[in-house]
């Protein structure tokens, strides 16, 4: 911090601490909403925010993913090597599942920047679950499964457990403990990317993804 | 002195002189008319429930007021947090100091280029020219931003910048712009046209500036919402992340953040969530391949300070810059942001701006209002609008002096230029009109003389001109209603 950044710092405190004091007030009692069946207000919510979801099962979902984007004319999927579900992809393509080509984000965005910005279709993730209550995905970037997988390419694929359905970010945060360790960046995702900047018209895909598709593994199927 | 710094004074034509000039442009009122419409419906939709609205801003208002009544000691954790995080942080008093800051972290990097997100602080700053002035290019990356950056013009909006053009509008400022765009009014084309010019900016650009919603003190995170994804590329695609914001985002936990996400999108655009969350607490890490490897905090004060000196007018920091008092201003639908000619229009900018400004600057901007209360209505952190604009309506004419207990006094008012409207034809009328109030012979003859001979009076006379230059003069009867009222009976006797 530079010295007129000190000064600044001495000058603003001494302000504000020269006030005269105010009692903070007592935090008025909020119950968040819960859902009975949280799945249904999930899909609700997700299909809403223009998500796609397709109710897959922990076996099969690359075969089905394969069928979902040879469909659509998908070329090439970017995948995190490392992560439970990259690797699962990797190993069902070296199996002979018809997998669209599977590009690995496997160096640092400045190696991977121009594949990234403009040579992938699709990239695949994993999530740490999601809220019913908004439709929502939680994604906590790793080392292995970067930032950048589930923004910059034109389609995202988010793989979700049905078991790791919350009520609502407040249940999360406080159920999880978020605040006794903050990832680098921890994420919120509620759909494709859109504005609504020109007369309040919804166009999808301004800069993120224009497209989100949730393979929803459900549970004991 | 310092801590007046802050804001340039936007001095020009007044609020009233600029007003006619849109409330005689069709196309404008149609425009805003439309947008506020859609908006406060959209809104609506997404409280359904009154008693849980109430339940939750009650909530939303006592986090932001708790964080307040502690913020020295809060900005003094965040800072730390930060810090232990990885993340540098600086401070500045007034815009000029933050602007040299950035400017300075930018040069040490040779950055010659930045993408932005959508700031309002960096507004206030007026980065882009700055940066501009020393050679950095600042490209905004928020649509409606880019929209008016091409179009060399500034947000009439908090939320939704350039809300004041419609689709003719904007398709002809692509068309004559973007290079090799033809005019077409279909809107996916145009949002794909300003994607394929902004990636390049995204992919070529050296560094990332970036505002901040909520700034935790606990974990020393920041928490950024949107919904285009310009904001995650602006913090994570560049090298280097430079967040801007002013001092009193801050709150103290990480469980505050979640009563604030339900009040915030569903106030701003009737969502239940806006598409991304963006919650950064810190630089790349060791082993993670992307993300800036430098992330920094500018922490703005430029008047704000000041304005939590009252404990009163210090509720105007709990703003979370929803805009819904703006959609739902009556004044606002009807005249559009740029009418009053600062960083912040409407309701909130009607409190914010005559106090980070100043009286004389700005001390005509809460009169420009009704005082309806719808604002306070719909303001999901309760901020008492209307209460405000009539305190500093009286800051005006009749300052505060700072008390004479505050050790060191900092000011003399307690608002910046405290006094500014001051008049003497203004008092000199008030004074007149107390006597005539409260003696109730001398009330009498002068209703009996204006019903005689007010109409003589010509609408121009002195005192008369400066009511009459807005409003038809109003027609006197030649009986009052006091002879009325007499004549049906009734008495003026209080009721036993
Ligand atoms: S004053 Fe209230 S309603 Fe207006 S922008 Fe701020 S938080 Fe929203």
């Amino acid at each position: 911090m530079s010295a007129a950044s000190n000064t600044a710092r001495a000058n603003i405190l001494g302000r504000l601490k020269a006030a005269p004091g105010r009692p903070g007030p007592d935090l008025a009692p909020w119950t968040p909403p819960t859902y009975t069946d949280k799945l249904v207000r999930f899909r609700q919510m997700a299909e809403a925010n223009h998500a796609e979801i397709h109710d897959v099962t922990a076996e099969t979902w690359p075969a089905r993913l394969a069928t979902i984007l040879n469909n659509r004319g998908v070329g090439r999927l970017m995948v995190a090597p490392g992560t439970p579900r990259g690797d699962a992809l990797l190993r069902a393509a070296a199996q002979g599942v018809p997998l669209p080509t599977l590009v690995p984000y496997d160096q640092p965005v400045e190696v991977l920047k121009d594949a990234l910005v403009h040579r992938v279709d699709a990239g695949l993730t994993g999530t740490r679950g999601a809220i019913a209550e908004t439709g929502t995905l939680i994604l906590w970037p790793t080392a292995e499964e970067p930032r950048l997988l589930s923004l910059l390419p034109p389609l995202h694929i988010a793989v979700l457990e049905e078991d790791t359905l919350h009520d609502t970010l407040a249940a999360v945060v406080r159920d999880q403990g978020w605040a006794a360790g903050m990832p680098t960046n921890a994420l919120l995702i509620s759909g494709p990317s859109k504005t609504s900047d020109i007369e309040q018209t919804l166009a999808y895909g301004v800069h993120g993804p224009k497209e989100l598709i949730i393979l929803l593994i459900r549970k004991g199927e | 002195m310092a801590a007046d710094g802050g804001m340039h004074a936007e001095h020009g034509p007044r609020f009233a002189e600029r007003a006619p000039d849109a409330l005689n442009n069709p196309q404008l009122r149609r425009n805003f008319r439309r947008a506020m419409d859609g908006l406060m419906a959209k809104r609506a939709a997404q409280f359904p429930d009154p008693a849980y609205w109430a339940e939750l801003r009650e909530r939303g208002a006592a986090v932001k007021a708790r964080a307040l009544a502690k913020l020295p000691d809060l900005l003094e954790r965040l800072e730390s947090r930060l810090t232990a995080n990885g993340v540098q942080v600086h401070w500045a008093e007034t815009t000029e100091e933050a602007n040299a800051i950035v400017l300075g972290i930018l040069q040490q990097a040779g950055a010659r280029t930045v993408i932005k997100g959508k700031s309002m602080v960096s507004e206030e700053m007026h980065l882009n020219a700055h940066l501009e002035r020393h050679g950095i290019e600042a490209v905004e990356s928020d649509l409606g931003e880019y929209i008016i950056q091409l179009a060399g013009e500034t947000p009439s909006h908090i939320v939704m910048p350039c809300i004041h053009k419609n689709k003719d509008e904007i398709s002809d400022l692509f068309a004559e712009k973007i290079p090799g765009l033809e005019r077409t009014g279909d809107v996916d084309e145009l949002t794909a046209a300003a994607r394929r010019v902004l990636r390049e900016r995204f992919a070529n650009a050296d560094a990332g500036i970036s505002g901040v919603n909520f700034a935790v003190a606990e974990t020393g995170t920041l928490v950024l919402i949107e919904n285009e994804g310009n904001g995650r590329l602006s913090t994570t695609l560049p090298p280097l992340h430079i967040a801007v914001t002013g001092i009193e985002k801050v709150v103290e936990y990480l469980d505050d953040i979640p009563p604030l996400l339900a009040l915030l999108p569903r106030s701003a655009t009737g969502q239940p969530i806006t598409t991304y969350v963006n919650m950064i607490s810190g630089p790349r890490k060791a082993g993670e391949k992307d993300g800036p490897t430098a992330v920094h905090l500018v922490l703005l004060d430029a008047g704000r300070s000041r304005v939590y000196q009252d404990v009163e007018l210090a509720d105007t920091l709990r703003c979370i810059r929803c805009a819904a008092c703006m959609n739902h201003c009556p004044v606002y639908t009807r005249v559009g942001g740029h009418t009053y000619n600062a960083i912040y229009p409407g309701p909130i900018g009607k409190i914010l701006t005559p106090q980070l400004q100043g009286l004389d600057a700005a001390g005509d901007q809460p009169h420009a209002s009704t005082l309806c209360n719808a604002c306070a209505e719909v303001c999901p952190v309760k901020i008492p609008i209307p209460d405000l604009l009539v305190r500093l309506r009286r800051e005006a004419v009749r300052p505060t002096e700072t008390p004479a207990t505050h050790l060191p006094p900092l000011y003399s008012t307690v608002v910046k230029d405290g006094g500014a409207e001051r008049s003497w034809t203004e008092s000199l009328v008030w004074a007149g009109w107390r006597l005539v109030y409260t003696r109730p012979l001398l009330y009498r003859m002068v209703t009996r003389a204006l019903a005689w001979g007010g109409n003589w009076v010509p609408a121009d006379a002195p005192l008369m001109r400066d009511w009459t230059k807005a409003r038809a003069k109003p027609r006197f009867k030649p009986r009052t209603l006091h002879d009325l009222a007499r004549e049906r009976g009734y008495l003026n006797e209080v009721p036993k």
